[in-house]
């Protein structure tokens, strides 16, 4: 009974650790695990449907996929040619006949990518200020957390559309990304900040501190080498909330057209396909960037829980 | 109590005016302005005559001391988008937001307490190990995907409208079958809303009640003979509820940013919905009262959640809350 107890939260924290290792190497790998290029588009096959791969051929092992063939325009069906080779789309196609698999792999590297910059800018941010308001005290204390307790009580989402919508709305994919980028940290900065600032203004009584001090350590010396490794631990805590936040964040910005431009594929962009509720219910596979997100936001939680907390992200 | 409640409206002040005169700034230091809503073929008197009606002809600052002029007595200005005047379009989109956020917070509380309980107090047991599978999925399904997959099944099956609020023929209808027909648009949004919160308010009251059943006056009150049924329900639970009564200030936050996604993919005309149109439009005077409603949602959201506070904690309650 405890061995079990005390087993599980491990197991879990090692499948969330395990499942978002293999996303990474998969994202980092896209290139050469993609089956197609991402913004190849076979014209024959608008919304195919994931073909049936096939393990071996006259000569021995070759994964392969048969052609296909559009058997109705209208009603969108297709039938394989067992005859001759085609594009393999492991889960079809969209609109314009591209892999969807192999966009989202590409997407992966997009949306991933910014969230995991935009969760490092947050905390380092959120540290830094949390930081120094907890050890300055008085008057700069009290402005960053009146500062703070604003960006805080905002529903984050209403003001990133805010100030994403204020900008131009046709951006290169590399400005979106910075300045995407920039709107996240800037969101997410108090969060971190509270708890960092509650952690600094109670450790700098500590001997240890003191110590430091007398020995003629300087305030920034104090501070990031004494004070702020007594806040790892919750900035991890931090970090593991902010990031399923922030790939939230993108996926919904893209996906309601104030993202990244819809050429380039991200796990936001793609949702747009299944924006057609006609279109929906006869190509489910449109879906698949919703089950990425998914995956990975259970990943996330799988290993938030594991280390005993319940998983509670106030999504704002 | 009094003094709580007086820095709380003084705080919801300082909230709504300063939301909305941000939103003001915003959408009139961002680049281009309503005028491109009137097409390539606007002639320069149109346009001219557009700007000033929307006082576009005077510089940010001049704008925003008319506005906030007007606002104090409460002429909010018009909306280009809708050509009227942004006041009743904000309230009736804001009521059918609540309408949506109270249905899914009700739906979120119920289900997500229940299944707290039961898993909370069965610590353990494979039906507890069930409960909080389910709403380990339920935490990591966030709105959008909810909506999105609620949206594709009833695409797919034709058991509910997948999107709207009502059906094309809403007009014709009587009064009566207008609202069954909005209670028939109603489901979708609002499980799409409520399936994350339930799951996260499950896990919540399972954590606190697995607590609560651990302390002495629950094993006092089994050994005096109290039935398990009532430990758990009349001496366990009031006790487990303050964590969750903590979170319900900010629930108000998530459903707010939660109905935003929700209204756009299923069409539900609400509040995030009109300022998506209003943002895109820059229609100025519109963006800034959906900014205002949104403060007024969140003040009544935070005192709300304090409120609750203080009801389940006479600690909070006592001291200076």
């Amino acid at each position: 009974m405890t061995t079990r107890a005390h087993a599980r939260p491990l197991a879990m924290r090692r499948t969330g650790a395990v499942l978002l290792g293999v996303i990474a190497v998969v994202a980092l790998l896209a290139p050469w695990i993609a089956p197609n290029p991402p913004d190849r588009r076979f014209p024959n096959l608008l919304y195919a449907p994931p073909t049936p791969v096939h393990a071996f051929d006259a000569h021995g092992v070759a994964p392969h996929a048969h052609a296909l063939r559009i058997v109705s325009r209208i009603e969108r069906s297709f039938e394989e040619e067992p005859a001759s080779r085609g594009p393999m789309l492991l889960l079809g196609a969209d609109a314009y006949g591209r892999d969807i698999f192999s966009r989202l792999l590409y997407g992966a590297r997009t949306t991933l990518g910014l969230a995991v910059c935009a969760t490092l800018a947050a905390t380092l941010l959120g540290a830094l200020v949390g930081g120094i308001a907890g050890y300055a005290s008085g008057w700069l204390d009290a402005v960053l957390a009146r500062l703070s307790e604003f960006v805080l009580v905002l529903p984050a989402i209403y003001v990133a559309l805010a100030l994403r919508a204020v900008m131009p709305l046709v951006l290169a994919a590399s400005t979106v990304f910075t300045l995407l980028l920039a709107i996240f940290a800037l969101l997410g900065w108090p969060m971190v900040a509270r708890g960092v600032r509650a952690i600094v203004a109670s450790e700098r009584e500590r001997e240890y501190v003191i110590a430091a001090r007398a020995a003629g350590a300087s305030a920034s010396r104090v501070l990031l080498r004494h004070l702020l490794p007594a806040a790892a631990g919750y900035l991890r805590t931090q970090a593991t909330l902010l990031l399923p936040a922030f790939i939230l964040a993108e996926a919904t910005l893209s996906y309601i057209g104030l993202g990244f431009p819809d050429t380039t594929p991200t796990w936001g962009t793609m949702l747009q396909e299944a924006a057609n509720v006609a279109l929906l219910g006869d190509a489910p596979w449109t879906l698949a960037p919703a089950a990425a997100i998914f995956f990975v936001v259970l990943s996330v939680n799988l290993f938030v829980q594991g280390t005993g907390r319940p998983p509670i992200q106030l999504e704002r | 109590m009094v003094p709580f409640l007086i820095r709380r409206a003084i705080f919801a002040i300082v909230l709504l005016v300063c939301t909305s005169s941000t939103a003001l700034f915003l959408t009139r230091l961002a680049p281009g302005d309503v005028t491109s809503q009137l097409g390539p073929t606007a002639s320069r008197d149109e346009i001219d005559s557009t700007r000033a009606r929307f006082d576009l002809n005077r510089n940010p600052l001049a704008q925003w001391m008319l506005w906030s002029g007007r606002a104090v007595r409460l002429d909010f200005g018009d909306s280009f988008l809708y050509n009227q005047p942004v006041g009743p379009l904000v309230v009736r989109a804001a009521g059918n937001t609540a309408v949506l956020a109270l249905v899914a917070l009700a739906i979120a509380s119920v289900a997500g307490i229940a299944l707290g309980i039961v898993s909370g107090s069965r610590q353990g047991r494979s039906v507890a190990a069930a409960v909080g599978g389910v709403s380990l999925v339920g935490v990591s399904m966030p709105p959008l995907l909810t909506s999105l997959l609620l949206v594709f099944v009833a695409a797919r099956t034709g058991w509910l409208p997948p999107g709207g609020m009502s059906s094309a023929n809403a007009s014709d209808m009587g009064w009566a079958a207008w609202m069954l027909d909005v209670a028939w648009h109603l489901p979708l949004p609002a499980l799409a809303l409520a399936v994350p919160i339930a799951a996260m308010f499950e896990r919540l009251q399972s954590q606190s009640m697995s607590e609560a059943v651990q302390q002495p006056f629950v094993v006092a009150a089994i050994a005096r003979g109290v039935s398990t049924r009532d430990v758990i329900l009349r001496h366990a639970w009031p006790v487990s509820l303050r964590p969750l009564c903590a979170v319900y200030g900010l629930v108000i936050g998530a459903l707010l940013s939660g109905s935003f996604i929700v209204e756009y993919v299923t069409a539900w005309p609400g509040i995030g919905r009109l300022m998506y149109e209003a943002l895109r439009a820059r229609d100025i005077y519109l963006v800034a009262a959906c900014a205002a409603m949104g403060a007024v949602f969140l003040a009544i959201g935070t005192l709300t959640g304090d409120l609750l506070l203080a009801a389940s904690d006479p600690r909070v309650r006592e001291g200076d809350a």
